[in-house]
């Protein structure tokens, strides 16, 4: 660490160029550069001046622009590559990842399923990228900020020798006999809304200095907005659930801990008409001739009053109802219900007839409730049907036994014994759709099939995300900052007497076409000349 | 109601092109150093960009009305109000900068936007419930608005390039300038084959085995130089395909885009064998007079006020709208991950601006390659990488 000494006697700690205490030119160089570097108003950050422990050389490597950018663009294009397959959540569910990958896109998908790609963005190391992302925000802008304030606020109104020739924009004008008016470039700055300090005839006059924290605060709305995402892995932040409710059915709403109930009153599938609907949607329809206008469902929400033993009736109370449609979910404290899945017809209710095999007379019919069905069914005078198994989704597994794949009723399969008055001991009869067995081989009465009923169910995403205010806020505060920083500039422009010369320079931290048209117009009408570029000369 | 609808976009797309002549002109006559002529030129241009761009403006409006919703749905729809989104920034950018040089790089880009949504189907289109929110017109618009700002920097940086770049030795340089050109030049390519066989009505039916090995059918619009998987062709006399490709592969869209390369190799072939010169070289004329530093800080300019606006829009906006519509406001789909894409790439642009001084051409570099992402998510993602976005 080498402090560097200025000639008026203060020492500086590395890396400064303009003296802390008089202003003066130092710089680590022999000073023989024609511009200065006034990105952090020429002062010291301490990424500069520590570099001895673990810590300061953490600190050093985050605070690093280098690295930052590098981390963004090792995120920018790690996204990229996690695009050119789907991601796992996107494929279908009914073939497992490592089979799809292949089978889909080939050796490429493979290697692209192998490597991790496919759950890309809930990777360890993708995590890693944006927490240094996060972390490098954190410790940059501290680096930076402190003392870009120190030295905006000490900066001086009659900067040393050196200073004004090393700006970008410098003029020199001779002080003639008219003389240059001061008052009137004084009152044209003023009326650019330039505020000027002077100090013993020289003048410093600067506007929007505000905008030099843009960066500083959208940084910090990044941090939040990370943070924000970050919590919601903190356990009652975040639910994200799924409900299926057939039509007439009440349920109670998972994540909730029991307390609210959900009735699906009605769905509602709409699709547009070609003869009633808008003439101009004609051609559309016609190549396409299937388009859904509207999913809805009809919902009562209940929520539960006191507690209640398990097994008990809860007491219900309503609370709201509401028509949910995709965009217009239905918001209940801090829950929000999103339709956002369907299906129609549902089987809900399978129908019989016991006949007589020969005769083909009827001995009652009997109707079962597919999610709740009964063990056993009294036809009267002594005929009776047992329910000895149930397979709502049924199937043969490998050793040719029934099974069922899921507790959807969508092949439904029962194991019947029909009781009569002639068979007390009751016919056994498996029977699945479009099939019948007998064990026995020789039975005389059969369970004949006489309609289903069907049930549209809707299926609705139970969200609960306290998550979204900090996001919100964060959000808000980046775009404060962007905006901030992106659309005024930090202009400044010092003049001088100095022995029968006027001396003006200007800075602004971007868009110097701006500054010199401006320049150019708060100094029309006096005799001062427009500073000259100093970059053009050189170029 | 849409016939007028359509004729106004014609209209529009007309005078652009009048108006990218002018503007040309306006050039030309300033090395005579007739400088009030000039001004009258480049008067006229912007005057005629003007109406036309509000013509297009009646084009949205009237097929508003008409469709009952905002015409952002599709992607002929929505392309087409990026091309009018880049007509504005143009316009906006004039006036503070009155550089007509710029309207010779940004009018031709708009007009080959236009053109290439037009090659997409233009029914007026119902809206699906998810689509069925303000806030995803307001979404889409603002990010239209943010990208085609964005792109001004795109045009500002080719013209800096052309300006900068040495044509008179062959470089790394002069090769990446000439394939930014040809990538122009390359939709033009399609426009023409496209527009070219959609008149003559050409189809050819083909029935094919897709990877699971199921039986599929597909039509070409153009003459089959690439089959697919398997073919069999349904239409006797047409052109038989000179290769087959695997299943794997999208055949027709493969064919495609040989087409439009086949159309854009010939169209700049054509142009060097006429120019014996490269086309970089042969535009160099049109900047001559160009300050540099000027047209590097509309760049950076651009990109200062596109962001903010691109970050509301394709972003913010977005994850409100993604919040209602799919209950959650991120979901990683493709377009999502672009667009982020799109805006972790712009701000890596302006870091390196400044705090590692990247200035010119450099900048230049970056902004081209900026305007590039905005093309993949605006196209390539759509047609290629299908997800959630995928309109139809
Ligand atoms: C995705 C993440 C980030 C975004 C969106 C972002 C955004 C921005 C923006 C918009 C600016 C203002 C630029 C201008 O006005 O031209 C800026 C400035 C800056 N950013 Fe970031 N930034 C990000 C990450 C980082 C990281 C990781 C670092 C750490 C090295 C960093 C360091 C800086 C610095 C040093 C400045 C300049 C401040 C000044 O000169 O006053 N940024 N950032």
């Amino acid at each position: 660490m080498k402090e560097v000494k200025c000639e008026c006697g203060h020492i500086n700690p590395v890396g400064t160029v303009i003296c802390e205490a008089c202003g003066r030119v130092i710089g680590d160089g022999d000073g023989s550069e024609k511009l200065l570097d006034m990105r952090y108003e020429a002062s010291p950050r301490r990424s500069q001046h520590y570099n001895k422990t673990i810590v300061d050389k953490i600190w050093n490597f985050f605070s690093s622009v280098k690295v930052g950018v590098w981390l963004i663009v090792i995120t920018l294009v790690a996204s990229a590559v996690g695009t050119i397959f789907p991601q796992e959540m996107y494929i279908p569910p009914t073939i497992p990842a490592d089979q799809y990958y292949k089978q889909e896109y080939g050796t490429l998908g493979q290697l692209y399923y192998q490597l991790g790609f496919d759950n890309l963005y809930s990777s360890w190391w993708y995590m890693i990228l944006i927490a240094s992302i996060g972390i490098s925000l954190v410790i940059c802008s501290l680096d930076r900020v402190i003392p870009l304030y120190k030295a905006l606020k000490n900066q001086r109104t009659a900067p040393r020798e050196g200073f004004l020739e090393k700006q970008r924009l410098f003029g020199i004008t001779e002080d003639s006999a008219d003389g240059v008016d001061i008052p009137s470039i004084k009152q044209n700055l003023a009326s650019k809304r330039y505020s000027i300090k002077e100090e013993n005839g020289s003048i410093l006059a600067e506007k929007n200095r505000f905008s030099r924290w843009g960066p500083y605060v959208n940084h910090i709305g990044l941090i939040i907005f990370l943070f924000g995402a970050l919590l919601r892995f903190v356990p009652g932040m975040y639910v994200d659930e799924t409900l299926w409710v057939r039509e007439g059915e009440t349920k109670e709403v998972p994540g909730t801990d029991g307390k609210l109930y959900l009735k699906n009153e009605k769905f509602i599938r709409q699709l547009y008409n070609k003869s009633k609907d808008d003439q101009v949607f004609q051609d559309a329809l016609k190549k396409n001739p299937a388009v859904i206008k509207n999913f809805q469902t009809n919902a009562v929400l209940y929520e539960k009053k006191g507690d209640t033993l398990p097994g008990e009736q809860p007491e219900l109370k309503k609370v709201e109802t509401d028509k949910i449609q995709v965009n217009r979910p239905l918001k209940y404290k801090h829950f929000a219900f999103y339709q956002s899945d369907y299906k129609l017809d549902e089987m809900n209710k399978m129908k019989f007839r016991l006949i007589d095999k020969k005769t083909q007379t009827s001995f009652g019919g009997l109707t079962i409730d597919l999610y709740d069905p009964k063990k056993d069914y009294n036809l009267g005078k002594g005929y009776r049907v047992e329910l000895l198994n149930y397979f709502p989704d049924f199937e043969f597994d490998e050793n040719s036994e029934p099974v069922t794949k899921s507790r959807i009723p969508n092949n439904p399969a029962f194991v019947f014994n029909m009781v009569t008055p002639d068979r007390p001991k009751g016919e056994a009869s498996f029977v699945a759709i479009r099939q019948t067995i007998e064990p026995e081989g020789n039975n005389k009465y059969k369970m004949a099939f006489n309609g289903i009923e069907t049930q549209n169910v809707t299926g609705l995403t139970v969200r609960k995300d306290m998550t979204l205010w900090f996001l919100a806020i964060g959000g808000a505060i980046f775009m404060i900052g962007v905006v901030q920083g992106a659309y005024w500039n930090h202009r400044r422009i010092w003049i001088q007497r100095k022995k029968g010369q006027v001396w003006i320079a200007a800075h602004t931290n971007k868009n110097w076409y701006g500054m010199k048209r401006e320049i150019h117009s708060i100094l029309t009408g006096t005799a001062l000349q427009e500073p000259k570029d100093q970059l053009d000369e050189k170029s | 109601m849409v016939q007028i609808s359509s004729n106004l976009l014609y209209i529009a797309f007309i005078l652009y092109l009048i108006a990218t002549f002018f503007f040309a002109g306006s050039i030309k006559i300033h090395s005579d150093k007739a400088a009030k002529k000039t001004n009258r030129w480049s008067l006229i241009g912007i005057l005629i960009t003007i109406i036309g761009f509000v013509s297009q403006v009646g084009y949205f409006i009237t097929r508003w009305i008409a469709g009952g919703h905002a015409p952002v749905s599709n992607l002929f729809e929505f392309t087409t109000f990026f091309g009018m989104m880049l007509v504005a920034a143009f316009i906006i950018i004039y006036f503070i900068y009155k550089t007509p040089v710029l309207g010779v790089f940004t009018l031709p880009v708009a007009l080959l936007v236009i053109a290439y949504a037009s090659m997409f189907p233009k029914e007026i289109t119902p809206l699906i419930p998810a689509l069925q929110s303000d806030w995803l017109h307001i979404h889409v618009t603002t990010a239209a608005a943010g990208e085609a700002i964005l792109s001004i920097s795109f045009a500002a940086g080719l013209i800096y390039l052309i300006k900068h770049v040495d044509q008179t030795r062959r470089s790394q340089r002069t090769f990446w300038l000439e394939l930014t050109l040809f990538g122009l030049i390359a939709t033009l390519g399609f426009i023409a084959v496209s527009s070219a066989f959609s008149s003559a009505g050409y189809e050819t039916k083909f029935s094919w085995v897709d990877k699971r090995g199921s039986d599929a059918e597909t039509v070409y619009h153009m003459p089959a130089l690439v089959g697919p998987h398997k073919y069999e062709m349904k239409t006797k006399g047409n052109m038989a395909p000179l290769a087959e490709m695997p299943a794997m592969v999208n055949a027709e869209k493969l064919n495609t885009v040989i087409w439009s390369l086949f159309g854009g190799i010939i169209i700049y072939l054509i142009i060097r064998l006429v120019s014996r010169r490269r086309v970089a070289a042969l535009l160099q004329p049109l900047v001559r007079r160009i300050d540099l530093n000027l047209v590097d800080e509309i760049g950076y300019r651009s990109v200062l006020i596109g962001f903010p606006i691109f970050t509301l829009g394709a972003l913010i906006f977005a994850m409100i709208w993604a919040q209602m519509a799919w209950t959650r406001f991120w979901g990683w789909d493709p377009k999502e991950v672009w667009a982020l894409v799109t805006f972790l790439f712009y701000a890596v642009f302006l870091h390196l601006r400044l705090s590692k001084g990247w200035h010119g051409e450099k900048s230049a570099w970056l902004a081209v390659i900026g305007f590039v992402i905005i093309m993949f998510n605006l196209i390539a993602v759509n047609l290629v990488i299908a997800g959630l976005h995928s309109y139809a």
